[in-house]
Parts: C-alpha cells; sequence; structure tokens
C-alpha cells in the first residue's frame, strides 16, 4: 500500500465514489431523454385509456364518472362493433394470405436472372414508398362509375359499370385490392432477402436431381423461408388491423357500416360521436389483438429458430 | 416436417428428338413465364401511370373518353391549377418541418439510448429495455385518443410540436442502434477512453461514424413513414396552416370530388406523391435495404 497523507486519501475516496456513481448511473442519463418521450406518449397513454375506458365522458356526460366495465358491456351489445369487427377479420383474413403468397411467387420469380428484373422489382415495390392517402386519392380515380379506370377496362370486356364504393357487397373486397397492391411489394423484399441468404447448391442439386419448379419450391423454398414467413405474417395481420387512412377518402366505413374497421371505428366514436369512454375501450381491444398477434407469432418464430439450431 | 424424398431414377439415354422437343417445351414455358410477369408488373405499374396520364390530360378532353392512358397532348395547366386552389406550399413547408424535426430528435435520442443500451451497464438497464420493446410492438396509432387527450389539455392541439411530439422517442431507432453498437469492437472504446475521450466524444467520434449505415436505414424509414402519416395530424390539428401534405390532400380530394375534378386531383396526388417517389427511384438499393430493417431480424 502507497503511503499518502489523509488528507489526499480522503479527496481521492471521495472522487473515486463520485466516478462510481458517475459510471454507474451515466448509462441512466443517456437513456433518459428518449425514456421521457417513450413513457409520455405510449407508457402513460396505455394506462390512460385504460383508465378512461372505464369512465363515462361523452356529450351527455361531459364531466367524466366512473362506471366500471359498463362501456365494455354496451360496446358487446352494440351490433355495429360486431360488423365491424367481423369486416375486419374477413379484411385480414383475405388481404395477409393473398399478399403473402403473391409476394413469394414474385420474390421467386424476381430472384432469377431476367431481362429489366429491376424495372419489374420498381413496379411491384414503389406503392410501399407512397403515402397511403395518395394512393387513395389515385384508386377513388380508379372506382369511379364509368369514368374510372376499372369500369373502363372491364367495359372493353363489356362488364362496365359498377358503383364500387357506394355497393356494400364491393366496397370491402375493393379495399382489399388496394391493400394487396399496396403491400405485396413490401412483403416480397423480405422473401427476396431470404432467398439470396439460403445456399445456392441446395437447389442445384435438387435440380440435378429432377426435381421440378413447384416440387423444390414446396420441398425446399419453402420450408427454409418459413421463419420470413412468420415473420411477414405477423408485420402483415398487424397492418391489416390497423387499416385506416384510405377509408376517409373510399367510403369512411359506410354504405351502413360495411367496409367499417376497427380503428376506423374508434375515430368515429372518439371524433364524431364524442364519445371517449367508448373510443378507450374500443382502444384496449385493439391494444390487446395486436399485442396477441405480436407475441403469438413471436412465440411460434422463436420455437421455430430453436428447432433449427 | 417434409423431407426430400430420393429423386426418381432418371433415364441417362434419351432419344435426341425427345431431349429436342423437352427444350423447346422448357423455352415456351420460361416465355409464357416471362410474359405472365410482364403483365402482373403492368398492373402494378397501372394505378400510378393512371395517375400521371390524367393529371396531364387537358380540360378540353372529356373524362371517359378516348385513349385510356394519355388522350390528346399532355399539359402541365391542371398542376398550375391545383397549387392555386390550395395552399400547398403552407403544406409541403409544414411536412418538411415535422419530418426534419422529428428525425433530429429522434436521432439524438435513439443514438444515446440505443448506446447505453448496448455499452453501458447501469441499474434498470433490462427492466428499461423492456419499455423500448413495449414501445416498438405497440403501433402508436392505436393510441390517438389518449394523445390526443394529452395534447388537449397541454393546449398544443393544432400545432406542428403537436403532430412531432409523440414521435420524438423511437423504440425502433434505440434497438437499432443498440445492435449495430454492439458490433462494433469494444477495443475502440477502450482505446479512446485510454486517450482521454469523454462519454459525447465516445459516442461522436468513435461509434456515430461507425454506425452510420444503420443510421442513414433509419433516416430513409423515419422520414418515409412521416411524410406519408396522415391519421395523427388529422386528428391533432384543424386549419391548413398547420397541416401536412397528407392531411391537405385528402380536404383537396374531398372538396374536388362531387366536381368531377379528376384531373386536378390526380395533379395534386402527383405533387404529394413526388418528392418520396423520385427519392425512391434515385435510392432504390438504399431504400429497399433500409426497408428490410423495419422488419428488425
Amino acid at each position: 500500500m502507497a503511503v499518502a497523507s489523509p488528507r489526499v486519501e480522503h479527496v481521492r475516496a471521495r472522487s473515486t465514489v463520485l466516478r462510481r456513481v458517475a459510471a454507474r448511473w451515466s448509462g441512466l442519463l443517456l437513456v433518459l431523454p428518449a425514456l421521457a418521450f417513450i413513457s409520455a406518449f405510449t407508457l402513460w397513454p396505455t394506462l390512460h385509456v385504460l383508465f378512461y375506458s372505464l369512465q363515462r365522458h361523452d356529450l351527455a356526460h361531459p364531466t367524466a364518472s366512473f362506471i366500471g366495465l359498463a362501456n365494455y358491456r354496451e360496446i358487446v351489445d352494440d351490433p355495429i362493433f360486431w360488423r365491424v369487427l367481423k369486416n375486419t377479420v374477413y379484411y385480414a383474413a383475405v388481404t395477409v394470405p393473398i399478399s403473402i403468397v403473391l409476394a413469394l411467387l414474385l420474390a421467386v420469380a424476381l430472384n432469377q436472372k431476367l431481362p429489366l428484373r429491376g424495372l419489374f422489382r420498381t413496379a411491384i415495390f414503389y406503392p410501399t414508398v407512397l403515402p397511403t392517402i395518395s394512393a387513395a386519392a389515385i384508386w377513388l380515380f380508379i372506382y369511379i362509375p364509368d369514368l374510372g379506370l376499372a369500369d373502363r377496362l372491364l367495359g372493353l370486356l363489356h362488364l362496365g359499370h359498377h358503383n364500387w364504393l357506394g355497393n356494400a357487397h364491393l366496397i370491402l373486397p375493393a379495399l382489399m385490392v388496394i391493400a394487396i397492391w399496396k403491400q405485396s411489394g413490401y412483403f416480397m423484399i423480405f422473401f427476396l432477402a431470404g432467398l439470396q441468404a439460403l445456399p445456392a447448391e441446395v437447389f442445384e442439386a435438387a435440380a440435378i436431381d429432377g426435381a421440378g419448379l413447384f416440387r423444390r419450391l414446396w420441398s425446399i423454398t419453402l420450408p427454409l423461408l418459413w421463419p420470413t414467413t412468420v415473420f411477414v405474417t405477423t408485420i402483415a395481420l398487424v397492418g391489416a388491423f390497423q387499416t385506416v387512412d384510405q377509408l376517409f377518402l373510399l367510403g369512411q366505413g359506410g354504405p351502413n357500416n360495411a367496409s367499417n374497421l376497427l380503428l376506423y371505428r374508434i375515430y368515429q366514436e372518439a371524433f364524431q360521436n364524442f364519445n371517449l369512454g367508448h373510443a378507450s375501450a374500443l382502444t384496449v381491444i385493439m391494444l390487446v389483438l395486436v399485442f396477441a398477434i405480436s407475441v403469438i407469432n413471436y412465440r411460434s418464430l422463436e420455437r421455430r429458430a430453436y428447432y433449427e439450431a | 416436417m417434409a423431407t426430400v424424398e430420393s429423386p426418381l431414377p432418371v433415364a441417362t439415354s434419351r432419344p435426341r428428338a425427345l431431349a429436342l422437343s423437352t427444350r423447346w417445351r422448357r423455352l415456351a414455358g420460361s416465355a409464357l413465364f416471362y410474359v405472365l410477369l410482364a403483365i402482373v408488373c403492368l398492373i402494378w405499374a397501372g394505378p400510378l401511370i393512371w395517375a400521371l396520364g390524367t393529371a396531364v390530360r387537358a380540360a378540353s378532353q372529356p373524362l371517359g373518353k378516348g385513349w385510356l392512358w394519355l388522350p390528346g397532348a399532355p399539359t402541365l395547366e391542371n398542376f398550375r391549377e391545383a397549387w392555386r386552389s390550395a395552399p400547398f406550399l403552407t403544406y409541403y413547408t409544414n411536412t418538411i418541418i415535422i419530418v426534419v424535426g422529428i428525425l433530429a430528435c429522434q436521432l439524438v435520442t435513439s443514438v444515446l439510448a440505443g448506446y447505453a443500451f448496448a455499452r453501458g451497464r447501469f441499474p434498470g438497464r433490462d427492466l428499461l429495455f423492456l419499455v423500448f420493446i413495449f414501445q416498438l410492438l405497440t403501433p402508436i396509432t392505436v393510441l390517438i385518443v389518449p394523445n390526443y387527450l394529452t395534447m388537449r389539455s397541454l393546449h398544443l392541439v393544432n400545432s406542428k410540436l403537436a403532430i412531432m411530439l409523440p414521435y420524438l422517442g423511437s423504440g425502433f431507432g434505440t434497438f437499432l442502434v443498440r445492435q449495430a453498437c454492439r458490433t462494433v469492437p469494444i477495443e475502440m472504446e477502450e482505446a479512446a477512453r485510454v486517450e482521454g475521450a469523454n462519454w459525447w466524444q465516445l459516442i461522436w467520434h468513435v461509434y456515430v461514424p461507425l454506425i452510420r449505415p444503420a443510421l442513414f436505414a433509419f433516416t430513409i424509414i423515419s422520414a418515409t413513414y412521416h411524410w406519408n402519416d396522415f391519421l395523427w395530424p388529422l386528428i391533432v390539428t384543424n386549419t391548413p396552416g398547420a397541416r401536412p401534405l397528407t392531411v391537405g390532400l385528402s380536404a383537396f380530394t374531398q372538396a374536388g370530388e362531387t366536381g368531377a375534378q379528376f384531373p386536378l386531383i390526380m395533379a395534386g396526388t402527383v405533387l404529394v406523391v413526388a418528392p418520396m417517389l423520385l427519392a425512391f427511384l434515385l435510392l432504390q438499393r438504399q431504400f429497399i435495404d433500409s426497408f428490410l430493417r423495419s422488419g428488425l431480424k
């Protein structure tokens, strides 16, 4: 032990303690700015909306009061809620599988060396970077009866004219077409990346062994791309449940709620009907749904990765 | 689990004629495949071509008549008219301020937090990281109702600040930076420390230059997302002065829809879409690489 005067020893000890405290807590300081924003606008609102969903707060009751689970009970008794939930599930159940299968097929096709491959990839991917609201404006004009592209193309085959957005049976399928067009390219790039990561020898060996295109796709490509597929399914489902922007231009949930989806319903309850209690309870239901999708898929992905490791 | 069965024995000495016909069949097959693929791509490009064609359509050309894509001589009159009839300049300025403001703040908060999570050791680190993961999984658009109430009680409704605030801390950005920082060799940090670098020099001179690709990817994703964002800005603003392009376009479209002003609306749409689309066409590879990271694998 080096000999030092007690005073120096004392100062040094204090400075090391300080330094140790600083080292121990400095990480926390660096995290603090981001944490503050996340707490204020994600954590707190989540708790706030949970609490608010137990309050009566609408035009007839301008001051909020505690009413337990009454909002939830009213929502469950509301046929519009069930209509909207059914629409949302139907919308997801159609758009997600079709987009994913299409994305996979396009990825396999565009992974080969072809003339104009870059142009083709651009053509499929570009809808991803368009604002949804601009895409909706374009499709609004495509779906306009008689004058729109849809009716004019069908008119060439003498299959014209339809009131795409005014017909309760046609509007949801019309919205699904837009979703498939807008998101397939985004999903495709994940499959393309997955394909490029696969060892080429496997495919060569299979081709030499005489396995045909579809056999190769089914027995080799698909199992190897399974983790990618699970992952893409998760983002696709979460995205489908959050569909909302295009409804503002295309049908506004109508006619008679035929195209109303969950997030748009939340908007209507909060900002058109001014029923914050109902809107909050719907938000809680939506959060639970979206979270469940993420967690279930994350679990299955983890398990799969475990088996493959 | 599907297993690859042992393949059927392949005939080794096929007659020449048969081999030739198989080759022809294969060629026809790939030609058919190529044509099909080209048609699908054309269908995908269709809406954009349709929008562009309509935007340059002269007022003298009635809708619903004439050649589908480009009837008559193209004109820029619709763009001039659209620019005159709605405050697009204000919308543009607002969008740029919002996008740049959000991005700048996100980069700072994410780099600090991401570095701390990657290399720091502090009490409660793992628990706090869960908070960030929670934000990653929570779609912030779903929280419009409580966030609106917050903005109302802060008297921030109808301001650009209200549009930006919820996004200034990013779980996704933090996660990206954390992953990138972990790939930086710890020896580099130790060497810089020996030379007397303090924490911000360490971050600025050692880490930031090395994680630049991740920051660039985050920049593209964040800019695209906020350029395109619609629901939150719609809710939290109520005058054109505070509104971004997307909300402005929606109002513009709804105003013109009944008057069959479609060439005008398409011109407005092209004005909104053009910057992002041009950026994408110029930086395709970077865009696609960045969007791949938005998958967070």
